[in-house]
């Protein structure tokens, strides 16, 4: 064991206490089950089913919850038959 | 009327059974009459760390379906003469647990004690909800460790909306109680310090108790930690916290800031 590594290795209370901030912002907001990004997930989803059949394994949902700003990301796979299917 | 204190937190393993034991027998060694009530229904334990496991003859589930007297159930502490306990079910199903039985049995508790200590169970299930319903005071124990704060943060939601006093538009007073905390480590940058958790929580600190080998001895023999061993550093930290929900202001001290020396030297408390 490299006995620097004690001395050089970073703090890691730090990175805690900055998740910890960002995750219970949300948590707090949504505490009464209104969170808008999970909200706007499932909407957005019914609003494209309602024109095409959309296949599970071809959606991509990805959300980033920020201190400042979350994104939501909908990344779907639309095949040429997509409105026949649908 | 006695006070009704919860021991809550969320998450499991961060010190409820053994704060709400060492609490209870703190302020009993002080001369109060406390009654220290397990709600666990199916997983107690505080009879085992109160070491009064092989006395448990009635239980809370037996006193709420009327099958006993609330004073049959009661057992006295061996030691300490105004020290009681009102042990959880084992075998029961916790959905024998209604709140109009908890409502009684809490009355009939606060009439005959100074402080009704209300264990919770974890989770935020039927249980943890029940033991917070009827407090007066609510202590949160966490462990400086994100998943600890998280549920912390969750519970203090809870007591906020779920309990008798919010539904009243009142106040629900809240304590943190820091367990398991040790400061060479939130030192050196690899724990949550006390200022950190209490920023994020933002309910006044109650007391710190230091992670110490003297707890799991004191549960080893079934002892509260503070009958156990009463000149130890978590002892010494418990009896202030004891002192601080009577309502003293007593200043606050972060274990181990006042290490000797000597003790710094051989990683020990020179006492």
């Amino acid at each position: 064991m490299n006995p620097f590594r004690f001395f050089s290795r970073s703090q890691s209370a730090p990175a805690a206490r900055e998740r910890l901030q960002v995750l219970l912002a949300h948590e707090r907001a949504s505490a009464g089950d209104s969170d808008l990004v999970t909200k706007l997930r499932d909407e957005i989803l019914q609003a494209i089913s309602k024109h095409m059949q959309i296949d599970d394994e071809k959606v991509r949902v990805t959300m980033e919850r920020g201190a400042q700003v979350s994104t939501l990301a909908v990344d779907i796979e639309i095949p040429f038959d997509a409105k026949k299917a649908a | 009327m006695g006070k009704v204190v919860v021991v809550t937190s969320g998450k499991g393993g961060v010190g409820k059974t053994t704060s709400s034991a060492a609490l209870g027998a703190a302020l009993a060694q002080n001369g109060e009459k406390v009654v220290v009530v397990d709600f666990d229904v199916g997983l107690r334990n505080l009879d085992l760390v109160m070491g009064a496991e092989r006395r448990v003859v009635y239980d809370l589930v037996n006193v709420i379906q009327g099958e006993a007297k609330l004073s049959q159930a009661l057992i006295r502490d061996k030691r300490l003469e105004t020290l009681y306990l009102l042990p959880a079910s084992q075998t029961r199903d916790k959905d024998n647990l209604t709140p109009e039985g908890v409502e009684k049995v809490i009355a009939a508790l606060q009439s005959a004690f100074d402080w009704v200590i209300c264990d919770s169970p974890a989770g935020i299930e039927r249980g943890a909800t029940l033991a917070m319903r009827h407090a007066d005071i609510a202590i949160v124990v966490t462990n400086p460790e994100v998943s600890s704060v998280r549920d912390s943060d969750r519970i203090i939601g809870l007591l906020d909306s779920k309990t008798l006093k919010a539904e009243n538009g009142e106040r629900m007073e809240k304590h943190l109680l820091l367990t398991r905390y040790d400061p060479i480590r939130a030192e050196r940058g690899d724990m949550l310090k006390v200022d950190d958790v209490l920023e994020i929580l933002s309910i006044p600190l109650m007391g710190i108790i230091p992670e110490s080998a003297d707890v799991l001895r004191a549960s080893n023999v079934g002892s509260p930690v503070t009958l156990a061993d009463n000149r130890s550093a978590p002892a010494l930290a418990y009896f202030d916290a004891a002192r601080r929900l009577k309502g003293e202001a007593l200043p606050i001290t972060i274990p181990g800031e006042k290490r000797s020396f000597l003790g710094k030297i051989f990683g020990r408390k020179a006492a």
